[in-house]
């Protein structure tokens, strides 16, 4: 086994290394520190950030990478252990069935057999095939029902055992210690979570549990695979642009002068082209390059990986100027106050006082704006991947899910299992970043906390 | 206010300026024509001699800024620079790769475009203020709370899923309308309705959030405990103050979007076959058309700025307190 470290791995895992930090950080800052006490206290704020943690634990596990050792071939030394050309991930382990055990073509959720008719091995007419993954284990596929609901009931009061046991030990030994926490919210959102990862756990190790798509592969899979690529996109593209936009929005708001006037012209240029067809230009431009240069990628996860970078820097370029104005105008009025004038008085050079008294105090901003950008971005994925302009074919996401299902519709009879799983799950992703972003925005807005 | 208008206009030109170098840099210097070449014809017929003839077609063949061979003035001004770029301004935007004018496309294809956005751009505003003001009036109940507990799970779905779902359900299902596709005259309302309504559904929720936000902040003004300390009924309040004043931030806020109207919506017209300027841009998008892609950025651009334009207007019109200067 040989680990691989791709660069969004890379900067997913600073990005949460950073999380850690600001949490560290918050905890020394008395206001940094009542603020997300706020958010703690809200019940739908502390549910969503539930939700979204658990998206962030799939994801994480998704970001393991390594390539798999081939079986020593005989007469090789040990040293030259050969590798799969297949970047593997630690949820591919851990779904390892639902990987490999793939069937011939379209099944329904929880089927036993296929959804399309063929040629019986005897030469009898044509007829549903059983699969060769999902039920299985049944000798009469009539049972299925009763197996489902067996195992549905295991799950779920395995999970709520699992649920309460936590509740228990957070009642008894985390309440006391911060009782202002909305505990309540988190352990009924953990509960209902550990209660359908239980049924989910009981089911998958018999059945496709969301069905099959057109190639016969797991749609649970495909779903929890597209939920690395929505988090990525919707914190790297922030990331990337973070830089530039605070660097270009603090310059212009604290020199002013011709500077001010040169960061404006930019990020009005860059404004006025439409958003999608910017992107589209880079995006079929950055095509060009990757395939003019395939020797810079050893494993197609690389090139499928660079892609998904350059989709989220492209993104990032096309929506950095409305933070970059906020910043701006949030500077103009900081250069005003007194403590940044008595700096400027005591001689403290200008990239001290930007670095120094500004950039702490216009963080608040740049938090807001990554909470809330995240839901805008991770739909953005699906309407892009649809396009033909976002990450690339082979990258699992929900926008390349949909794509390949949207057809699906119109075929008689319906299948409709790939799109309702795709959208149910960017639905839950997405509404828990919305309310979310929605409460750090009240906590941390000193104009929202007035009112 | 006239010299204001007029600087602001001259102001456009660095700008479109600004645009137009980056397409250039984009399709011209990041990706040299040979590339493009080499995308368009597929790896299969990739000669040399290809090249230099699919390049040769769609005059690609000068040099880029600077042609050395040239004789006088032509030395700068017979390049892809000069033919590509500058020609935008005029509006001439060459051939697609299909070989047809794209100026003559896009003046046929805005009309249907038109016909889908402009509906929805009113009946939008329309429904969205409605049911912000609706949300407005029962303030502070659980009706409000409701209201926006769906306006953000409205937020939260999938623009795909609006259009797939009403397209399914509508027209599949339900048989109402036809499924793609647009008829000539009075016929076109049938084909329009569907992608009206979802898109003004679609977009409910986030303008009806934001503009119960606006209403909310005007509730809280002086001027409005003055009307209801005269005795004016919350009706009058709402509609006779709060909504009046209101309209201040919100027009402005959309004005800059009217001209743009004219681009069309990507994902409607494609979804619902409709032969607008969106689904011109996908189908650029898809088939690697450099040259109509090129062209939509630079129109785009020139509608923004057009926007940005009526939008001071705007401010002026509707709010005689700010003057120009």
């Amino acid at each position: 086994m040989k680990f691989v470290l791709l660069w969004s791995d890379a900067l997913f895992f600073l990005l949460l290394a950073a999380c850690l930090g600001g949490i560290w950080w918050a905890r020394r800052n008395p206001q940094l520190a009542a603020a997300w006490r706020d958010v703690g206290r809200s019940r739908v704020g502390v549910a969503g950030a539930a939700v979204l943690l658990c998206f962030v634990a799939i994801a994480f596990l998704d970001s393991l990478h390594y390539r798999e050792r081939l079986p020593q071939a005989p007469g090789v030394a040990e040293a030259q252990a050969q590798f799969g050309i297949e970047v593997l991930s630690a949820l591919d382990a851990l779904l390892a069935k639902q990987k490999t055990q793939t069937e011939k073509t379209y099944s329904a959720p929880l089927a036993t057999h296929l959804f399309a008719k063929e040629s019986r091995s005897d030469g009898q007419g044509r007829d549903f095939p059983r699969l060769k993954f999902g039920g299985r284990h049944l000798g009469d596929a009539g049972d299925r029902d009763a197996d489902v609901f067996k195992r549905v009931a295991g799950g779920a009061v395995g999970g709520l055992a699992a649920g309460l046991l936590l509740a228990l030990v957070a009642r008894r030994y985390l309440r006391p210690r911060a009782d202002w926490f909305a505990w309540n919210a988190l352990l009924w959102t953990l509960t209902l979570i550990l209660i359908g990862s239980g049924i989910l756990a009981a089911l998958m190790p018999y059945y496709h549990v969301l069905g099959t798509d057109k190639v016969g592969q797991d749609v649970l899979y495909l779903t929890l695979k597209s939920v690395r690529t929505a988090l990525l996109i919707g914190t790297l593209t922030t990331l990337s642009m973070l830089p530039a936009a605070l660097l270009l929005g603090i310059v212009a708001g604290y020199r002013g002068g011709w500077i001010d006037d040169a960061i404006q012209y930019l990020y009005t240029v860059l404004n006025s082209i439409p958003g999608v067809l910017l992107i589209a230009a880079s995006i079929l431009m950055m095509q060009v390059v990757i395939d003019t240069h395939p020797e810079w990628f050893s494993t197609a996860a690389e090139r499928a990986d660079a892609r998904l970078l350059s989709l989220c820097v492209i993104m990032g370029v096309t929506s950095w100027t409305g933070l970059c104005r906020l910043l701006r105008a949030e500077t103009l009025k900081l250069r005003e106050l007194e403590y940044v004038q008595a700096a400027q008085a005591f001689g403290v050079s200008g990239f001290s006082i930007m670095a120094r008294h500004i950039l702490p105090n216009v963080m608040h901003i740049v938090m807001i704006s990554v909470v809330m950008d995240f839901s805008g971005l991770v739909l953005a994925e699906a309407v892009l991947s649809y396009v033909g302009i976002g990450v690339d074919p082979t990258t699992i996401s929900f926008g390349t899910m949909i794509n390949m299902a949207r057809m699906e519709l119109a075929r008689e009879p319906m299948v409709w299992w790939s799109l309702v799983a795709a959208f149910c799950f960017m639905f839950v992703l997405v509404l828990a970043a919305n309310l979310f972003a929605d409460v750090v925005r009240d906590a941390f807005d000193p104009r929202g906390r007035a009112s | 206010m006239l010299t204001y208008l007029i600087r602001r206009f001259l102001y456009a030109i660095p700008i479109l300026v600004g645009v137009n170098l980056i397409t250039f840099g984009l399709f011209f210097v990041v990706n040299t024509p040979d590339d493009m070449a080499r995308m368009q014809l597929g790896a299969k017929r990739v000669t040399p001699e290809a090249i230099a003839k699919w390049k040769a077609e769609r005059g690609y063949d000068k040099p880029l800024l600077w042609n050395a061979e040239a004789q006088g003035l032509a030395k700068a001004t017979d390049t892809i620079f000069v033919d590509k770029s500058l020609s935008m301004f005029v509006f001439d935007f060459g051939t697609s790769e299909d070989g047809r004018d794209i100026m003559t496309e896009i003046r046929t294809r805005m009309g249907p475009s038109l016909a889908i956005a402009v509906p929805v751009f009113i009946l939008g505003l329309w429904a969205a203020v409605t049911f912000a003001l609706l949300l407005v009036f029962f303030r502070g109940t659980y009706l409000d709370f409701a209201g926006v507990v769906l306006c953000v799970a409205m937020m939260s779905i999938s623009s795909l899923f609006y259009i797939i779902g009403g397209q399914w359900l509508v027209s599949k299902v339900w048989h109402l309308v036809p499924i793609s596709g647009l008829g000539a005259g009075l016929d076109a309302a049938r084909f329009l309705i569907l992608p009206v309504i979802i898109s003004v559904v679609g977009g409910l929720g986030g303008a009806a959030r934001w503009y119960r936000t606006i209403f909310l902040e005007e509730c809280n003004r002086d001027y409005v405990r003055t009307a209801r300390a005269k005795g004016l009924s919350e009706l009058a309040v709402l509609f006779r103050h709060v909504l009046k004043n209101a309209m201040i931030p919100i027009l402005t806020g959309v004005v800059v979007l009217i001209p743009s109207l004219f681009l069309g919506s990507l994902l409607i017209e494609s979804f619902f076959g409709i032969p607008g300027l969106g689904s011109y841009t996908i189908d650029a998008i898809g088939a690697q058309d450099f040259a109509v892609v090129r062209a939509m950025v630079f129109i785009g651009s020139v509608l923004y700025i057009v926007g940005l334009w009526l939008t001071d207007i705007s401010y002026t019109l509707v709010d005689p307190r700010i003057r120009l200067s």
